[in-house]
């Protein structure tokens, strides 16, 4: 409590008179506050704690079963390859070496790269999520976290026509891009997506040199 | 009029009760907290809009840094009273046909992250000079003529099957690397990772 005593100056005549002031500040209130703060922030830093990516990988394939590879459409597929110096490029289909290949198309990591590319094939997925989350934050529909999770996934389930994404890189692409483009699945909430590996056609499509 | 100057009085603070207090605060400090045992590399993980949270107990964590080195870290799971590694570490010194001294299994369940061929496992644990200890951490071995990761793994998911497995990647790793790990882990039945990221959160708007 700061005590500022001052004495009034103006009187009568207009003579103004010296002003005596002492300060005697008591700092417990500020230490009791600094004390508070500490507490504060050790208490909090939790907040920044580094988050993780969830994902699952298929069971590897066993050499003993001979199952075929289930079969996927080509017409839903799009393929993503990947490799160093954050080169990216997609095609739609197959590339089966015994027919003409498909066009290989470059793009990049930015939201007009590869992102757009995705929210086009799916559109119907994502306008029908986006709705979801913006009735939620306005309070339209109340929604617990896990349920509008389960929502969410049953919505990107729905699309029958949802695009299936595959993951493809070779040798030199970074751990960065493979997250980057997962991160990008979950984005654009694309349903199916899964990594495999890359093949010798795709890597003569790119531009790659095989590996022995 | 002539001005009339009086000397300004300096202001009178009495910083005791702060000193009192932050003395306070000072001892207990010292006496509560230990020093967080220092880890093997520094890695710069991607960015992601995952707002999950890295699992902190009963998880396994695999480290590459952008040099493609893996480490190595787990801990003692969520029961404390059952001491993981040192068991680990007695089954894997059985398997490799080395012993290790109670002293020895003790700063080892200490200590956290690691990363060394096996033979030097033994020197890591006995240099006390942490700068010393820094040099020893070159990586596991998980090349197909020597794979000690797949061991460590192996004998870490023996004893805590419930460990959850977070893999914690430098940005600029190959992710050949990362791959083989994967693979490695899919070798011991686990097909469900976490991949440790910073959180940047992206907007995605569709263009008509």
């Amino acid at each position: 409590m700061a005590e500022i005593i001052q004495a009034e100056g103006k009187q009568k005549g207009g003579k103004k008179k010296a002003k005596k002031f002492s300060t005697h500040i008591d700092m417990t209130p500020m230490v009791d506050l600094m004390c508070l703060l500490i507490t504060f922030f050790m208490l909090t830093t939790a907040f920044s704690k580094p988050k993780a990516m969830e994902i699952t990988m298929p069971e590897p394939d066993n050499p003993n079963d001979k199952k075929d590879a289930p079969l996927i459409s080509a017409y839903k597929t799009l393929n993503i390859l990947m490799s160093g110096n954050d080169q990216i490029y997609y095609y739609y289909g197959v590339a089966d070496p015994n027919k003409p290949l498909p066009e290989l198309i470059k793009t990049d990591y930015s939201k007009d790269g590869i992102r757009k590319v995705l929210l086009n094939r799916n559109k119907i997925v994502f306008s029908a999520v986006a709705e979801l989350r913006e009735k939620v934050t306005k309070g339209e529909i109340q929604l617990a976290d896990t349920a509008l999770n389960n929502r969410i996934k049953e919505l990107k389930k729905s699309d029958k026509d949802a695009p299936i994404v595959l993951i493809k890189a070779d040798e030199k692409a970074k751990y960065k891009n493979i997250v980057d483009i997962i991160d990008e699945m979950a984005i654009t909430t694309i349903a199916s997506y899964a990594v495999v590996d890359i093949s010798p056609t795709e890597l003569k499509m790119i531009g790659s040199p095989t590996p022995n | 009029m002539p001005k009339i100057k009086l000397p300004v009085k300096t202001p009178h603070i009495d910083m005791t009760p702060m000193v009192d207090l932050f003395a306070l605060l000072l001892t207990f400090f010292m006496l509560t907290t230990s020093f967080r045992p220092q880890e093997a590399a520094i890695i710069d993980t991607p960015n992601s809009i995952s707002e999950k949270m890295t699992p902190e107990k009963n998880v396994i964590t695999l480290l590459v840094d952008k040099d493609n080195k893996v480490f190595l870290n787990f801990d003692n799971g969520m029961d404390t009273s059952v001491i993981i590694r040192s068991e680990v570490l007695k089954k894997m010194a059985e398997q490799l046909s080395t012993q290790f001294t109670p002293k020895e299994l003790k700063t080892f369940s200490n200590w956290a992250s690691f990363g060394m061929p096996f033979e030097k496992l033994k020197a890591w644990l006995n240099t006390a000079d942490s700068k010393e200890r820094e040099v020893f951490q070159e990586g596991l071995p998980m090349d197909t003529t020597n794979n000690e990761l797949n061991l460590w793994i192996r004998f870490i998911r023996l004893q805590n099957p419930n460990a959850e497995v977070a893999i914690k990647g430098d940005a600029l790793a190959d992710f050949k690397i990362v791959k083989r790990v994967m693979d490695i882990l899919q070798e011991n039945k686990v097909n469900k990772f976490n991949l440790t990221t910073n959180l940047q959160k992206e907007e995605a708007k569709l263009e008509e």
